[in-house]
């Protein structure tokens, strides 16, 4: 698994950028310029999301795409029933509540234990990410494919059969499928 | 007079029929209503609203199983213009959906649906087919004579058939990665392979509250309804839509009841007819014909 080093060290750079720039309440300008989305990286390259330009599109709104976790208000009726008060925490960072390995058996039977919890349909990291920013990109009317956010690597190109490895063109029908 | 004789027996023999199938029914009844599914079967929740038709899950499908490669690249989205059905060379495929009065079209996963009570298996004479506690309806294919009852069964035209196989021709479907992956409490290829979590995996209870709670929260968005929750007794694998399921593909009119109660008695009644009814009027006919020959036999001698 050669990306669990890349995994420790975006999670180290996530964790000091948190540490050296947020207080409480996040203001305007606070975030960090820069992102490198790699933590999921095998298919596609690291994304280079670029963070300060995302915080002029949302007029540094936070809650657009931290919920309620960084203090701003947030908008969504079925959120607000609890989160109306719920203020800045400590987590901030994508993966720091959504899970990585949202459907090995470790993390769903700590679910499955956890009477209490109410978040039980929380997405994982890679639905996070892709549903916030697909949805935002949707609506907005930008870029929306697969390599418009992040280059496909060799491994992905194997994957999809494509590239390098695509089927001979006359292998396609020519008509329908069936 | 003998043949008000035959008239009363046959008549005799459909009532006889009649009470044995109504019988089977009131078991049946109590049957279907205490099982529902393995209590720890795992399954997946299909929401359409959150699909765009990627094709990863068939990218993920073909390189799990060991599949042949495909005509076209996974990142060819032309596919999406026709139907597709699933084949040998496919256990899962996507189909697009033009929604009247929505300007976004909705796209829809197929497998097999892995049923708590499966047509396949039922129908299946050399039972190559197995649904394991952890929800998957698996197949042998070792002791599969490639007869294809299991396709016509299956309500949802899931089972495919090696037609290119000149020797061995077997059924071929989505076997949930159980010998890979749900074997060992992991999800299947696909599921990981999602971008956007489309395909929520989790024990099948906890899926149906989760269901229901989209549903709750979002009540403009979904349908208030989870398809294969209980269709044909329920299934595995389940679906959320924002569409009436009928605009998306989905057959509507296939009930609740698992397929098997719907055959049961008919099917009880199979080994009677092949095998009680040719001797019983093997010896009829031979009752009947008995003064022939003897007469026939007189006459020879004389």
């Amino acid at each position: 698994m050669e990306h669990i080093p890349k995994y420790l060290l975006s999670t180290v750079m996530a964790m000091l950028l948190c540490l050296s720039s947020y207080s409480t309440i996040a203001l305007a300008g606070d975030g960090p310029d820069a992102v490198v989305i790699d933590s999921l990286a095998q298919l596609y390259e690291p994304v280079n999301f670029d963070h300060a330009m995302h915080e002029e599109v949302t007029e540094s709104n936070c809650a657009v795409c931290h919920h309620h976790t960084l203090g701003t208000k947030i908008e969504d009726e079925n959120c607000l029933r609890c989160h109306a008060e719920s203020g800045a925490t400590d987590e901030i960072s994508c993966q720091g509540c959504h899970a990585g390995n949202r459907f090995e058996a470790e993390y769903l039977n700590r679910i499955d234990a956890d009477n209490t919890l109410f978040h039980r349909d929380k997405v994982g990291l890679k639905a996070a990410f892709h549903i916030r920013c697909m949805n935002c990109h949707e609506e907005m009317g930008v870029a929306n494919g697969c390599q418009d956010c992040h280059a496909r690597t060799d491994a992905g190109d194997k994957f999809f059969h494509a590239g390098n490895y695509a089927p001979p063109e006359s292998d396609k029908p020519t008509s329908g499928g069936h | 007079m003998k043949a008000m004789n035959r008239r009363k027996f046959l008549k005799g023999s459909l009532l006889g029929g009649a009470a044995a199938s109504v019988i089977g029914k009131s078991k049946n009844a109590a049957a279907s209503a205490t099982f529902g599914g393995y209590p720890e079967a795992m399954g997946v929740l299909v929401d359409l609203t959150r699909c765009v038709g990627c094709r990863s899950c068939e990218a993920a499908c073909n390189k799990e199983q060991g599949l042949p490669n495909p005509a076209q690249p996974f990142d060819d989205l032309s596919v999406l213009d026709h139907e597709r059905r699933t084949s040998e060379g496919a256990y899962t495929v996507v189909n697009r959906y033009e929604i009247p009065g929505q300007d976004h079209p909705l796209f829809r996963k197929i497998q097999c649906n892995h049923c708590n009570e499966p047509a396949c298996l039922t129908s299946c004479f050399v039972k190559a087919y197995t649904k394991t506690p952890e929800g998957a309806v698996i197949y042998d294919p070792t002791v599969c004579v490639g007869c294809r009852t299991c396709m016509v069964a299956c309500p949802f035209y899931v089972p495919a058939y090696s037609y290119s196989s000149v020797l061995n021709p077997v059924i071929k479907k989505c076997i949930f990665c159980y010998d890979t992956r749900l074997k060992f409490g992991r999800p299947p290829a696909c599921v990981e392979a999602c971008p956007r979590e489309v395909l929520t995996f989790g024990r099948r209870q906890d899926l149906i509250k989760i269901g229901h709670q989209r549903i709750q929260n979002y009540p403009d968005l979904y349908e208030d309804h989870i398809y294969g929750e209980n269709e044909v007794g329920g299934t595995s694998w389940m679906y959320l839509s924002s569409a009436p399921f009928d605009q998306v593909g989905f057959d509507t009119h296939l009930g609740t009841q698992p397929i098997l109660s719907y055959v049961k008695e008919f099917l009880t009644v199979v080994p009677m007819v092949l095998t009680i009814w040719p001797a019983l009027f093997a010896g009829f006919h031979l009752l009947a014909t008995r003064k022939d020959t003897q007469k026939n036999k007189e006459k020879s001698e004389k």
